[in-house]
Order: C-alpha cells, then structure tokens, then sequence
C-alpha cells in the first residue's frame, strides 16, 4: 500500500539552488525524498566535521560563529555564537549537552520540518560540530511527537552515521567522542521554551525554569547545556565551511542579519510553502512568490512569524523581514513563517482560535498565564457569540498588557498576548460587533458601591 | 550586608537574601504565596512584584518578582508604585477566578494567608462572571482533608512533600487552568510530616481533620505556649482550645528546634487530652464501697491516712510527666524511695546518654544546628520512627550540599528550582545501621541491616579507624572493616561530622559506640556533634533527677520492702511484663495513681488523682537536645467543667504531702515549684531561665492567651449559669485567660502563645516575630540547655559485644520504634491508630522460607516471660536471625532476648 506522505513543499528546484547561496536547501532533493548518508557524503556532507573537528580548537569554531551572528531562527534571535560562548566548560566543570530543538509546534509553522525530514544529516554533522564547540558530552534532538516522518529520518540518519563512524567515539580520528539520541516530545507547546524542553527532557513537569541560570550554567541534568533550533543549526556547517563573512554577506543589503532564512507563507494565498532566501526578503516579495492572495480574496492582516508574533497590516508588506525591523514595526519576527488573514476572515474567532491554544498549552505554573489567558478566551468566546458586555474589550487589553515580559514567568504569555493586543489595536470595530447592543443589556450587573459611595474601582 | 532603597528609604539589609526576604525582614507587608521561608523561592505566583529602577536617573523602572531579584547593593525597588499595586492586584483577582469563595464554611477562614493577601491587595470585586473549573477531592488518610477547588496552585504543597520532606506520593497532575494536587490515586498520604501541608497551602486545599470534628475559627481558640509531649525532641506547640477542649495543634516558632514544622504524630495525636473517659474527679476503690467518686479534700484525706498508715511508700515517677510533678513525688517519698518510672534498660540506656553528652567531647547540636553538619553517622535509630523532626532535620542537613554546590557557582540558596537542577542527587554523606529499612534510606549513602551488637561493632570499628587509640574490634571480618574505614575517612574529611545514635534499641553497646566515634573525632579536633535519642518528652529530664529503676520499686512491694505506691502519669504495664506489675500492685497496701489517662494502671488504684495533661497544667521538660522548655496551661478545666477536679501533678503531690504533715495546704505558685526543683538539683539550675516568671509584663500587661477578636466570652457558659463567672486567674504564669492583655507583635518576647500580626492571621505571621525571616524570635528562642560537654573527654569504652550468631531455636527480638502506635498517650487517640500499621511480626525471608510460613501466617512467639501471637510479614532487609516486634505492642518482649518462634497449634484462636 503506497501511502501519500504530506510534505513540506520547497519551492525551488534544484538548479535554482547553490550551496554558496541556499547553504540549508541545496542539500535537497527534488522528489521530496529524504538524503540518505551516502547522497549527503556525496555532496560533500561530513566534509566539515573532518575540515574543523582536531583542526581547530573550540573556541576558534566559537569565534567564527560570533562573527557569522547567526540568529536564533527558532524566534529568540538571540546570537547562537553568543550563546555557545556564555556556556560554562572547563577541566572543573561537567560536560554537558547539546539540545537540539526540534518541538516546531508555534501555529502556522513548518520550516524546521522540512530539513528534519529531507536532510537530517545537515543537523546530525551541525550537532556533532556543535558539540565540539561546546565540549558537550551527548546531544538530544527533541522532536515534536507528530512528526513521525522526521522521527522515522532522524533515526535512521543516526544508525547511518554511527554506523559510518560519524557519530561515536573518536569521530573522524579526531579523538571527539560524541553521540546523539532522538526524544520525541508528548505534544505540549510549551516544550519548544528552551528549559522546559530541559525539564521535559530530564522526566519532569515541562515548566519553564528561572533564568538566571542560564541552560549554558545549568542545564539538563544541571550540566551546562546548549539549546538551539534546528535551522540555526543547520547554519553551522556551511559558516565552517566558507566563513562568517561569507554568511554575513549572503543578506546583501537587504539586512544587517546575516545568512538566509527558511521563510514560508500560509493563509489563503494561491502557493503555500517554503523559500530559502537572504534574511531581510519582503514580505511582499514572499506573497509575490506564494502566487498573491485567492481570487476574490483581499489580504487583511498577516502575522510574520506564527501565533505568537502581532498582526502587521498590508503596508507593512514592504518591510524587510528581520527581527529588528518587524520588531521596529511593533511585532516580531518569530519563525518567519507568514501567515496571510483575507477580507472575510473574522479577527474574533481567529484570536479566540489562537488564544484557546496558547490558553491550553499553558504550564500551568504562573498565574497570568495559567489564570489570565483562559479568562481572555471566554471574553473572546462571549465577544464572538455577541455575548460580550461594555468593559469587555478594555479587559482583554488589560489582561493582554498583564502577560508583558517580566510579568511573566517565561514567553509563552508574552507571545499569547501580542496577537491578542495587535488584533484589538488595529481591528477594534470588529470586537465591538461582538458587545451586544446596550438597549437590551439587561445582563450588564449594576456595579456595586463602595464603603464611601463611589462606584467600584472595576477600570483600575 | 547591602544598602536598598525601598520607596526612596535606605536599608540595611543581608545580600545573600533575595528582596522579598529583605523587605519581610524589614517589617514590610508585601504579599507573596509561593515563596516560603524554608522553601525558597520559585517566581511561580508572581504576587510579590515590585517595581525596580536601575539607577536613580531610572524614572520608568520595571517589574521584578521580589522572590527572584537578589537583595543587591545599590538595588532600588518600590513597593508603593502605582503599577506594582495594580499588579498585584491583578494577580489576587486571577488566583480568585477559580476560587469558591466559600470562607463562611471554609476551615482556613480567619487564619488563610488568602484572606489576608486579598485584603492585603485591596482586590475586592471580581470582574471574571464565567463558569469556574471544579475538581474532585480525594481521601487522603485520617489526618487531613482535601478541597482542591480551593486551590490556588501556588505549587507550595509538592515543594515541602517532595523536595522538603521527600514524601513521593503527592504530585502535581495536568496543566493549564487545570491543575490538581493530589495522589494518583486516593489513599492515605504516607510521609510522616504530611500535617504540614495544613500550614504550608496558603488556603484552605488541605486542612486538619481532628480540627474539623470539633471545629473553632482560630480567633474564637485561647492558646498558650506548649511543648510536644510526644517525643523527646520537644518540638514547640502552640494548641488551640474552646469549650474545654482542644480543638488543633499547630506549629509554634522556634528558631532552634522545631522552626516551622511538626511531625504528624506531635500534631494529631493530642486527642487523649479530650477523651470522655478521662478520670476527672478522684476515685476512690474500695473492697468494700466499690469504686466512688470523692471531692478534693475528701481524697487528700484518704490518700494521707493510706500514707500515714504504710511502712514505707515508693514513688514511682514518668518520663512523660514535668520535671516539677516528678521532684514533687520525689519530695514526698524522698529521694531513697523514688524512682523515675522507667525500665532498668532504657534507665541504663539515658544514664550512659547523660554521661556522653558530659564527657565524649561534642556537644549535641540544636535541631536547626544539625541541619549545617556535612556528614553523618546514624547507630541504631530509625530516626523518622523515633525522632521524627529530628529525622526532618537530617534529610535537610543531607540536602543542603545542594546549597555549597550553588553558592559555588554563583546562585543563590534561594533560588529553589535552580538549586535542585543544579544539584540533582548531589548530598552530604549519611550512614545508617539499624537492623532494618529506615525512613531516611532514600537519601543516605550507605545502608547497613545488622543485628544490634553488629551495630555497635561497626561504631567500635569506626572510632578505631579514626582514632588508633580507641579500641579495635577483634575478629572483624574484611568487608566491615572497610566500610567502618570508609565511614571514618567520611566523617574525618567532613567540615561538621554528625553522630546519632540513641535508646531505641536498648543496647548500651551501641552508645558506647557512638561515645567512642564521638571521642576519637574530639580528639581529632573535629568540630562535630554527637546527638542522642530519648525516647519520650521528659525521658531526660527525669533522668537527671537520679531515681531508681521501675524494676525496682516494683521489687521492692514485691518483697514487701514497701507497702504503698504512689505512681505518676505512667501505665506502668507499657514498661514491664504484665505478671510483674500486678503483682506489685497486689502486694501493696496502698496504691495511689495520678494521671490524665484511664489506663490499666489507673484501674488498680486505691485512690486515683486526676491530674492535668499538658494543656491544663504548666510544666518544664528536658528535650533529648539536653535543652529544658516550658509548657504553658491553654485553659482551665473547671471553667466549663465545674465539676471536674483536675490539678497539675505537682499541686496534688505538694498537697497530699501537707496533708500527711496534717498542714493546711499552701496556695504556691508554679515559679515557686519550679525554683525548688532547680534548687535541688544542681543538674537542673538552668530550668527557671527556660520561660519567662509569673511577674513577666509587657507595657505592665500579662501576655493574652486568647486573640482580641475572641467572641462569646459573656455567653459561651450560659448554659451552666446565666451570669458571667470571673474569668480564672492565673497568677502562675505570664498568661492571663483572657484576651486581655498583650498580643501585639512588636515587642519582642520570648513566648508567643499564637501567631498574629496586624493583616497577618495566617501562621506566615510568624514572620512577623522573628529578627529575620526563619531567624531566631526577636525576644530569644525559649529554652535553656542543661547538657553542655566537660572540658576534659572521657576514656574509650573497650566493652565490645561478640558478633550476632543467628540461632536455630531462638530468634534474637528487635522492638522497632514506629511512629504511629508506638507512644503511650498518642497511641489513645483513633486518627494516630488508624494511620498506624497492623501489629505484626517481622522475619527475613530466609528464616520465613526456613520455618515455612508466609506472609499473613499467625506465629506464636514465646519467651521465658510470655507468649503471644502475631500475624507474620516478611522484611526483606532484615538480617537472619532477629525478629522484629513493633514498639508498644508487648511489654514482655525487649530487644535483645532470644524468642522462639513457631506455628500457632491446630484449634487455636488467631492472632492475641
């Protein structure tokens, strides 16, 4: 029985492909199949694993990375070079890990799919070099459970490449030893926030921990420990291979971010998929190549980089998508998947939607997050059965201002609450549809007064 | 120390702290749930946000979480800030989304640190008008009941069961809006100290349920400072009471010994205090009138003519009563015919303790002292079974090489969740020998099962592996060798090394042993501890008072050397073998008893004396910690029983030796009793520095024991008389009956009978009266320590038992201390026995395949002295050849004599 296998759709063909350009998708293959060990050796793969593993020291690979600034493309942005330096190694110290993060779970999101099911070598020999930078003593690829086709790739890439010495010990006659095993996630959002992926990995509750420490002080098992995406990466390898400044150059002057980026567009436009392109493409640009929006339809609003990114408008269309200039726009990068909003769509239902996600993937363990967001849902449902009453939509914006950074014990609220907070600033007649009409509010309670007979302080 | 600035004021703080403890210690009111001072914080509620400004040029500032902002120097916060308010606020109004607000029937109301957050943020109308999520409770066991709708998941609960108390069957389940606390499935909680959970939820998820039988808001209880009375660690208590009875015991402060925790058999097991059995007036026992009811005088009367009339009358005192009701006895029988009531080998056992805490160079460590020494030595005790919160205090000081390891890298004790991660199983070295499992062998390093005398080989062996000049163990064989070497190099290298050992298993041997490990690391200037377990609340104290052996004073009625008794708050069948005490008892002419209990003794005495219990009677007792406490009467039984005749065992003693004397009898005072005891006896000097007198005032007021909101004063006895009585006096101590009088938090005094600020009615009022978060009470801890070491350390004990060689014929019995069941008075109350296991015997698995029986199977156990028979279970840790018996089942069978074991013969009833 032949089964139809869903897959990440690239969309460039492999002549318009070159590793100086699409340093993560030239590996790919056009059929969709995934690149076994020998067609990755084949093109060169492992290649710099034998250039840098014994040829160059840690803090050399470290440096080069610093330089590139590869930006966190799991929606951090935060420098992976950075990172790997801030992490604690020395003779007192214990080896650590190197996490993967492999839990693609933000809404509308698909990017790190592609190259987990196409080219899990591309991740294991960035793992391996990873590793050796940081002098971690294992590495984890925590995989969203629903992804069994990447899980299926990823464990036979793994017995591939252990099997050809890739992975073991003394990697390539370098005298490395490391190794990597696959943890496939139980499906919780949260798991994607780097210490509780740790918390999840170790067998506890996957609550986000508090930072400081940081995982790079103390990580799973308290050991230092690296978590970075999959696309970040799968960036490792071709820096190695041609140099930060290669990489810093490859966004032209579209941005000051270097590299390229897996962009990607969902929504009611004619293409869905994906485009490896310099960082800082246009939005516009990306609508252009997904084909323009449905006959019929008109785009409304789009969100830049998942669920947890704010709306932008269609004027925002011509902003380079890097994470300064959309954060500069009042929203984030995030994973820089779009997700393009028509004309009919309702704004309501489509946060209610979100919401009721980002509600129920709640941890449970901070009270604006795990009391707020379900409580801005009911509003939200109220608000879209026309149920909803004067105060309501002043409400939401006060529990969205509430889940701001540091109010909260970790991102999941924040990011809950700017789709939420962008969707009332910019569509706020639409929410007001959803009050139902003063002349028959007879469920509007009559406020109660206070002890010196003014009336509650309900609009603190 | 660092300087903050709190709203624009500069103060002196501790930089190790983070800034929600600055500001508590402080003495500001800023609201938190899920920091707890013992707990640490975890930035889960996110109640304690401040508003914080990089520098002074930062006008804008932001929000931190308290809990989590170290208390850095130069650090710049607001609590009043507009926004931090609101906040705040806010997060009160979440929590309550969920909330039932059902506090007119909720047992938390009046002393819910809910309550008093809410008030605290000013959150007072709730704008959430959706369906609230509900959850189903569970059975949980006798002690505590479960509301989860009350929840606010503040995640306090799991932190103190498993990081705190190791506990494992209490968990967090689901996510979300959706999170329930509770076991996977119902059943009784099982970690011992799981009453805490009543003090730790910040509402009203998890509360008391003895309390609820007889429920009473705690502004309506009267409380005074107490004691536990059930252990010898002498955990301070703070009981409730109204109506006469005792209504819930809670934990009372005290920043050396018990800080914020008790074990559940100290706070459920006070019921004996209000059963409807107890004797309540004297009763006489007549051949020929029966049993009669007699008032005061008539009784003193009697019980003199029954003294006057007797050659010579033996006193027999209790280890359970104050040292002021037993020198009492002692005064009236004098010292050659008194004796301290306690068996001859555990009398044996508390003298050699006496004299190593003397002589063995270490001194015995404070319960909080024990929790900073880095490596210890536990000989023969199963310390959760026979010291309960001392075993708490162990598990922490195992625990707390998490916080070096985190200091040393740079983050603070404080922060919880990072300290655990960071740590994992990191912890300071514990040995265990004990002849079976123990509560404590989940975090200890190494276990060993050995009989009692192998015990103390292993101890011998250690003190020679630390000190060549302490006597070596002939004939040891290689591997015990090593680990008493490996032990030694453990506790040499240690910073703090720890010794316990104790009575429990009777073995003089064992203490010898631990005597000698303490002596060689004093000789080795080590500054280590030595802690010794007593076995009930005054087992030190009377001790100290140099009586002679239960044994015999029964001896001598036996042999009719004396011809009256008279015994004290003791059931004396608990102690020796049932043949033996009656036939003392018959021999006797006279037999007076006193106690609170109707217990088999009490129903042989001529005369019986009510006398009080702990909660209506002031005493003083000596906790194993060598360190002398006061115990405060909570109310006056005649108030609202006016028949009841119940005096404290000192006045009935002091009056029944006026009356022989044919002497008016005086009106003194407990500071009078309590003076001549210390006069006395020269040991005991420092009891009148262990409380404050009678004469104590604060601002000329005696301290109040009942709170200011107290209600129904005027009325609560209008059943009995319409018109109010005086309320009692009490010119014996600094309380008054009343809630007249001092009950302020602000000038610090050395008893505070219950915790209550101004905003803070919850025990998180405790923060209130120390000098800094879970420091020391402003006003002292109370107490004064009697057993400090002797300058000079005393010679090595050389008497080494000969290895245990398991017998064929006759098993060697181990009595195992238990916690539940295995105390006199506690074990009277129905939640204690119903959480305390089914008696049974215990066998290795060897020596049951060797006598083919199997689990369940009825044995009868014979010694020279008894036979009985008992239901069979199978411990697998346990070495071949001894037979465990658990504690206070037969006073017959004692560590150390041989048993013989078989089945029970056809026709045969079940188990005795």
């Amino acid at each position: 029985m032949t089964v139809n296998r869903y897959r990440c759709q690239l969309h460039h063909s492999a002549h318009e492909r070159r590793l100086e350009t699409h340093p993560l998708t030239w590996w790919l293959r056009d059929d969709g199949e995934c690149v076994g060990l020998g067609e990755y050796v084949a093109k060169d793969g492992y290649a710099v694993v034998r250039q840098v593993l014994g040829h160059q020291g840690p803090d050399e690979v470290i440096e080069t990375l610093k330089a590139a600034n590869i930006r966190g493309r799991g929606g951090g942005g935060f420098s992976a070079g950075v990172k790997w330096s801030l992490t604690l190694k020395g003779e007192n110290l214990p080896r650590g890990y190197l996490l993967c993060n492999a839990d693609e779970m933000e809404p509308g999101t698909f990017k790190d799919r592609l190259l987990l099911e196409q080219v899990p070598h591309l991740l294991l020999e960035s793992m391996i070099l990873g590793g050796y930078a940081n002098d971690s003593f294992y590495g984890y690829i925590f995989l969203r459970g629903e992804y069994v086709e990447a899980a299926r790739a990823i464990s036979r890439a793994i017995e591939e490449a252990r099997a050809a010495g890739w992975l073991g010990r003394d990697i390539a006659g370098s005298g490395f030893d490391f190794d990597i095993a696959l943890h496939t996630g139980a499906g919780r959002y949260i798991c994607g926030e780097e210490t509780a992926l740790i918390n999840s990995l170790e067998g506890q509750r996957a609550n986000p921990r508090a930072k400081p420490p940081f995982p790079g002080q103390s990580g799973a098992w308290g050991k230092p420990s690296v978590v970075n995406n999959v696309e970040t990466l799968c960036n490792v390898p071709a820096v190695l291979r041609f140099g930060a400044d290669w990489y810093q150059q490859l966004s032209g002057e579209r941005s000051d971010d270097g590299g390229t980026k897996l962009y990607g567009v969902s929504g009611k436009v004619r293409r869905t998929g994906l485009w490896e392109l310099p960082m800082g493409t246009p939005a516009g640009e990306l609508l252009d190549r997904a084909g323009g929006m449905h006959d019929g339809c008109t785009l409304k609003t789009w969100l830049p980089g998942g669920g947890s990114t704010g709306f932008l408008l269609p004027e925002h269309l011509d902003l380079a998508l890097d994470f300064n200039t959309v954060a500069q726009a009042g929203s984030r990068l995030g994973t820089g998947i779009l997700t393009l909003v028509a004309d009919d769509q309702s704004m309501v239902s489509l946060v209610r939607n979100l919401e009721e996600f980002f509600a129920r993937e709640s941890c449970g363990w901070c009270t604006p997050c795990r009391d707020g967001l379900p409580w801005a849902v009911k509003l939200l449902r109220a608000l879209e059965r026309g149920e909803g009453i004067p105060g309501d939509i002043e409400l939401l914006e006060e529990l969205a201002e509430d889940q701001g950074p540091g109010k909260t014990f970790c991102a999941h609220a924040p990011g809950a609450a700017m789709p939420l907070a962008s969707a009332i600033e910019y569509f706020r007649d639409e929410f007001e549809r959803g009050i139902a009409h003063p002349g028959k509010d007879d469920v509007m309670p009559e406020r109660p007064l206070s002890a010196n007979g003014e009336r509650g302080d309900a609009e603190r | 120390m660092a300087t903050i600035q709190v709203d624009g004021r500069s103060y002196e703080v501790n930089e190790k702290d983070n800034l929600l403890q600055a500001c508590l210690t402080l003495g500001f009111d800023l609201p938190y749930f899920c920091w707890h001072p013992a707990l640490g914080s975890v930035g889960a509620c996110r109640q304690c946000a401040v508003k914080q400004y990089r520098d002074a040029d930062d006008a804008q500032g932001s929000l931190v979480m308290a809990c989590m902002a170290p208390a850095a120097d130069g650090s710049r916060i607001s609590i009043e800030d507009e926004q931090a308010r609101e906040f705040r606020a806010s997060v009160i109004e979440w929590l309550m989304v969920h909330h039932p607000h059902d506090c007119p029937v909720c047992e938390e109301g009046g002393h819910c640190h809910l309550q008093d957050m809410t008030v605290m943020t000013g959150h007072n109308r709730r704008r959430y008008r959706f369906r609230k999520r509900t959850h189903r409770n569970q059975y949980l066991g006798p002690f505590i009941a479960h509301e989860m709708n009350r929840c606010i998941t503040c995640y306090r609960c799991v932190r103190f069961y498993r990081d705190y108390a190791g506990g494992t069957d209490l968990g967090a389940f689901g996510a979300n809006d959706n999170i329930y606390f509770g076991r996977h499935r119902e059943g009784v909680l099982e970690n011992e100290f799981a009453g805490n959970l009543t003090e730790v939820c910040p509402t009203g998820v998890f509360t008391d349920q003895t309390h609820s039988q007889r429920y009473t808001r705690k502004w309506d209880m009267q409380f005074a400072s107490s004691i536990c009375h059930q252990c010898a660690v002498g955990c301070n208590i703070s009981p409730g009471e109204r109506y006469g009875d005792i209504r819930r015991i809670e934990n009372r402060y005290h920043g050396e010994v018990n800080r914020f925790f008790l074990c559940d058999r100290g706070r459920f097991g006070y019921g004996y205090v209000n059963r409807d059995d107890r004797p309540r007036r004297p009763e006489w026992r007549g051949e020929v009138e029966g049993t009669i009811i007699l008032d005061v005088d008539e009784a003193l009367d009697r019980g003199a003519d029954a003294l006057r009339g007797a050659r010579r009358v033996i006193g027999i005192g209790s280890p359970r009563a104050s040292l002021e009701s037993n020198d009492q006895l002692r005064e009236l029988v004098g010292q050659a015919n008194f004796s301290s009531g306690i068996a001859e080998r555990e009398q044996t056992c508390l003298a050699r303790m006496r004299r190593l805490n003397r002589d063995c160079g270490l001194p015995t460590p404070t319960l909080s002292d024990v929790e900073s020494h880095d490596a210890m030595l536990v000989l023969g005790e199963d310390l959760i079974q026979s010291a309960a919160r001392l075993g708490l205090s162990v598990r922490q000081a195992v625990l707390a090489r998490r916080d070096s390891l985190a200091e040393s890298r740079g983050i603070p004790v404080w922060n919880a969740e990072a300290v655990l991660t960071l740590a994992q199983d990191t912890r300071h070295p514990l040995f265990i020998a004990y002849p079976t499992a123990t509560g404590l062998d989940d975090i200890a390093e190494c276990r060993l099962h050995l009989a009692p005398d192998d015990i103390a080989r292993l101890g011998f062996a250690v003190a020679h592996a630390i000190d060549a000049a302490a006597p070596a163990v002939e004939g040891i064989d290689e591997s015990t060798r090593a680990t008493a070497e490996r032990i030694a190099d453990t506790l040499l290298a240690a910073e703090r090394p720890l010794v316990i050992s104790g009575g429990s298993l009777e073995s003089t041997a064992i203490l010898d042993a631990a005597g000698n490990i303490a002596r060689a690391l004093a000789t080795k200037g080590r500054r280590g501890g030595l802690s010794l377990v007593r076995r009930e609340a005054n087992s030190t104290g009377v001790e100290l008072l140099d009586g002679r052996s239960l044994e015999w004073a029964l001896d001598e009625l036996i042999d009719g050397a004396a011809d009256a008794v008279v015994v004290l708050e003791n059931d004396l069948y608990r102690r020796v073998p049932r043949e033996r005490v009656d036939r003392a008892l018959s021999a006797a002419e006279a037999v007076i008893v006193l106690d609170h209990q109707r217990t088999p003794t009490w129903e042989r005495a001529h005369l019986g004396l009510p006398a009080a219990s702990f909660t209506e009677g002031d005493g003083t007792l000596v906790s194993l910690e060598g360190r002398a406490q006061r115990f405060f009467q909570v109310f006056e039984p005649r108030y609202h029983r006016p028949e009841s005749r119940i005096h404290q065992g000192w006045r009935w003693l002091q009056a029944l030796r006026a009356s022989l004397k044919r002497q008016a009898v005086p009106d003194i005072t407990f500071d009078v009793v309590t003076r001549d005891c210390a006069r006395r006896h020269p040991a005991l000097a420092g009891i009148v520095e262990a409380s404050l007198g009678a004469d104590y005032r604060v601002s000329g007021l005696k301290l109040a024991r009942a709170p200011h909101r107290y209600s129904g004063r005027t009325s609560m006895r209008a059943h009995l008389d319409v018109s109010e009585p005086r309320p009692p006096q009490d010119p014996g101590t600094p309380f008054t009956f009343s809630m007249e009088g001092y009950y302020g938090f602000d000038r610090p005094r050395r008893e505070v009978p219950f915790a209550w600020a101004p905003g803070w009615n919850s025990p998180q009022a405790w923060n209130k009266f120390t000098d800094e978060v879970g420091g020391h009470l402003r006003g002292g801890d109370p107490g004064a320590r009697l057993l400090e070491p002797a300058e000079s350390i005393g010679d090595y004990a050389d008497e080494i038992p000969p290895p245990f060689v398991p017998r064929d014929d006759a098993w060697q019995i181990v009595v195992l201390p238990r916690l539940f069941g295995g105390e006199e008075t506690s074990s009277r109350v129905a939640p204690i026995m119903a959480r305390a296991a089914a008696v049974a015997l215990t066998l290795s698995r060897e020596d049951a395949r060797r006598l083919e029986v199997k689990e369940g199977t009825s044995l009868v156990v014979e010694t020279s002295l008894s036979r009985l028979i008992l239901p069979l279970q199978i411990d697998a840790a346990l070495p071949s050849g001894l037979v465990g018996v658990p504690a206070m089942c037969e006073a017959a069978l004692a560590t150390g004599d041989r048993a013989g074991l078989s089945q029970v013969p056809e026709g045969e009833g079940g188990p005795s």
